[in-house]
């Protein structure tokens, strides 16, 4: 076995590690703050290793151009933040009903608008899940160690591909920018999975055969011509007024999601078993809430910790779960509320649930969470 | 009605077999009656025959519009993309995939308002895309809005009092761009049209044809114009002149039309061959 | 046998389902065969047609097709 690497890297310099291990061989984007590096990256390491990289001429080119690597066969990327996630959205929504794999990381800064460059935020939670029109799966993960952040990125690809759905990576600029040793892994130490390539002939081949679920995707230019629409099409690709059709296909993308929640959910729980407050949070909100939930249980507070890496599809089960069982759900977030809705909505009044918000550009820090969680005991 | 004499030399003695490019059960195409866009798919099914290239090897990528439904008809890898975004997501699959043939076909609208950006910026890298805008000087999917090629003081559902904004010179912004090959046709010119297509995409780097054609639907009726034929006459035929031919015309001949035929050709290192032979290699030499 | 009799005429194909009406191929033919039936091109004088092949190379709807 190859000896392992230990480097010390930044967040973003860790999604490129992640991204390149994943396979991706093509990226396209623009640059904004706090996401630059990933894209700096790339455009050194992807001509190494055969891939292509091009700086567009702003965010939407960047993500429709790597929707196009994608549609020829590369596995593809681009990396943003606030303003661009914004002007990303129609494409989202695109790749989304055409079924094209893509991977798409924000590093959340503070917003609206302009707002905040380097200041760290998690406002993009909701835009994630409904910055496109239109009812549509999203897979969103949310990493909150510079180490998670490669993973994380490796595993967006991976659902990418199966799913043949953008996924995206949200973190924080502190994640983004934070430098944290970082182990690169040795080529097979993590599943790659590639998108199913068809097995029939080109005349027989449907790009969203309804024989599937999720069907085989061929690259352009492989000899399976074949047509992509982002109007609601039939499972040949071309677009028809058949609301039968049109519903079924709507309900499909939602329900390949949604019906393999279990195995895209990814929670991490700790000293949930005798909890009676529960911080529930992401990102690097998450590591002042683990330091919190230490000092909380040394002072006697029976506190525990819910930190998704999977923010969307949302962990329903886990937080249904826990709702039913403690007094509080503690919902720290670098925004106005926007994961507190979610939380609220699953626990369904069974315990409180309470929001700590934070958008003045600052961290929340151990003891603001500590604090809070002081209040329902 | 006289023809030009460029028009009667090439006769065509069987019929062209359309067929061989078309998709199976598309026909009969959502266009009006009379609208320019069939014309100009026709002569660039007969260009792209003509150059002798494989239907697995092409890539057709649209956006929205009318003239974005093209791809729908035909047999190649067809994308139709989002307004405006032909040009990058064609820009993704030549990066990806340099040895396909990629041709984008857009309106004026799709190609000079939403996506103007794109279509500088393509025309900037000479990556090796053929463009061709079918410039019916309106928004015609939409109901006729007026479109960064509406004539001054000519009438659109947006401009009922007549047009303010004065048009853009599509082949200019292509030449001030980089575009490498630049040239005009119009879909009455239909020889002359297939022609320059096919100097297009057998040109390497960005190639841009601005199509004049006709919407009788929106434009037409809002101007007043009587028929497609009338509009192809007027416009297409009497308000061009082909550029070899302008050389030898007086001034007074030329005010207020549009050069066709090929306006600019040069060479200049097309973007997929500079990243192979820039980028790939310092990249690798320096590991 | 006169000479007229002689001549191979061409044969002149119009697909009424894909016709849309436009009238484009008869008013730019050069020798007046063609006319309007209704809402569909038809073939008023064979004998006059040149084979130029305009009508097909203008038709936006792959309706006409001129046969040797
Ligand atoms: C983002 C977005 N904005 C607006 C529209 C509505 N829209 C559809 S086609 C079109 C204009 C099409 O004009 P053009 O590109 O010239 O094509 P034509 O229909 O004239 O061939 C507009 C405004 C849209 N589909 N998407
Ligand atoms: S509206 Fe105009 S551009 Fe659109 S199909 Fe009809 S004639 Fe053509
Ligand atoms: S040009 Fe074509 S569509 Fe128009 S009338 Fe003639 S055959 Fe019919
Ligand atoms: S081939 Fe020429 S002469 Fe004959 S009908 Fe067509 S346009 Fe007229
Ligand atoms: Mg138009």
């Amino acid at each position: 076995m190859a000896e392992k690497k230990k480097k010390l890297l930044q967040g973003n310099e860790a999604c490129v590690e992640g991204a390149l291990y994943a396979g991706c061989r093509f990226y396209a984007g623009y640059p904004i703050t706090p996401s630059t590096e990933i894209m700096e990256g790339m455009s050194v390491r992807l001509p190494k290793l055969g891939g292509k990289f091009i700086q567009m001429e702003d965010e939407i080119g960047g993500i429709a151009a790597a929707l196009g690597g994608s549609l020829a066969g590369l596995k593809s990327m681009t990396a943003t933040s606030g303003p661009g996630f914004s002007l990303k959205q129609e494409c989202i929504g695109y790749a989304c009903l055409t079924e094209i794999p893509l991977v798409i990381v924000d590093v959340m800064r503070g917003g609206p608008s302009t707002g905040y460059p380097t200041g760290p935020s998690q406002s993009d939670i909701m835009q994630a899940k409904w910055g496109t029109h239109g009812d549509h799966p999203v897979i969103a993960l949310t990493p909150s160690t510079v180490p998670e952040i490669l993973t994380e990125t490796i595993r967006a690809f991976n659902l990418a591909e199966q799913f043949r759905t953008p996924v995206m990576v949200l973190y924080d600029e502190i994640l983004g920018h934070m430098r944290e040793p970082v182990t690169i892994p040795n080529p097979g130490e993590f599943a790659v999975e590639d998108r199913a390539k068809p097995e029939v002939k080109p005349e027989d081949y449907y790009p969203y055969d309804d024989k599937f679920l999720i069907a085989p995707l061929a690259p352009f230019g492989s000899g399976y011509r074949f047509h992509v629409t982002g109007l609601n099409h039939k499972q040949d690709g071309f677009p028809t007024n058949d609301s039968k059709v049109i519903r079924e296909n709507n309900l499909r993308i939602m329900r390949k999601v949604d019906i393999n929640r279990e195995t895209i959910w990814k929670n991490e729980e700790v000293m949930l078993d005798d909890a009676e407050v529960v911080i529930f949070t992401v990102g690097s909100t998450a590591r002042s809430a683990r330091f919190a939930v230490n000092e909380l249980r040394k002072v006697g507070v029976k506190a525990g910790l819910l930190r998704p890496l999977t923010i969307w599809p949302f962990p329903d089960r886990a937080v249904a779960e826990i709702s039913s069982r403690v007094k509080a759900i503690i919902v720290p977030e670098l925004n106005l509320g926007q994961m507190t809705l979610e939380v609220e909505r699953v626990a369904k009044g069974r315990c409180a649930v309470e929001g700590l918000y934070r958008v003045d550009g600052e961290p929340i820090t151990p003891s603001q969470i500590f604090h809070e969680v002081r209040k329902y005991l | 009605m006289s023809t030009p004499v460029a028009e009667k030399k090439e006769k065509l003695s069987v019929p062209f077999d359309y067929n061989k490019y078309l998709r199976p059960n598309k026909l009969p195409h959502i266009w009006c009656p009379g609208c320019g866009h069939g014309i100009v798919l026709k002569a660039m099914l007969r260009a792209i025959d003509k150059a002798g290239l494989d239907k697995n090897n092409i890539a057709l990528v649209s956006g929205i519009g009318c003239s974005s439904r093209t791809p729908g008809y035909v047999d190649f890898n067809t994308l139709h993309t989002l307004h405006g975004r032909a040009l990058p997501f064609a820009t993704g699959i030549k990066l990806a995939k340099p040895e396909m043939k990629v041709i984008v076909v857009t309106g004026d609208g799709d190609a000079l308002a939403i996506g103007g950006n794109h279509f500088i910026h393509a025309c900037r890298r000479n990556i090796d895309i053929t463009v061709l805008v079918f410039t019916n000087a309106t928004y015609g999917m939409t109901g006729g809005q007026y479109s960064p090629t509406t004539p001054l003081e000519s009438i659109a559902t947006t401009s009922r009092y007549g047009n303010i904004e004065p048009p853009f010179d599509t082949c200019e912004m292509a030449k001030a761009s980089g575009a490498t090959f630049v040239a005009r046709g119009t879909a009455y010119h239909t020889i002359e049209l297939e022609k320059t297509i096919h100097e297009a995409i057998t040109h390497k780097g960005t190639s841009v044809v601005d199509i004049i054609d006709a919407c009788p639907t929106y434009f037409g009726r809002a101007n007043k114009f009587k028929s497609a034929t009338q509009m192809m006459e007027e416009i297409e035929k009497d308000g061009t002149v082909n550029v070899k031919q302008a050389a030898s015309l007086p001034p007074e001949k030329l005010a207020g039309k549009m050069l066709r035929g090929v306006l600019h050709k040069v060479e200049r290192p097309e973007y997929c061959e500079k990243y192979e032979t820039l980028i790939m290699e310092k990249a690798n030499a320096k590991k | 046998m006169t000479e007229s009799a002689a001549k191979k005429l061409p044969r002149i194909v119009v697909n009424e389902k894909l016709c849309k009406g436009c009238s484009i191929c008869v008013d730019f033919c050069p020798t007046d065969v063609l006319e309007m039936k209704g809402s569909i091109a038809a073939v008023k004088n064979l004998e006059a047609c040149t084979r130029c092949q305009l009508c097909d190379l203008r038709c936006p709807d792959f309706a006409i097709q001129v046969f040797d």
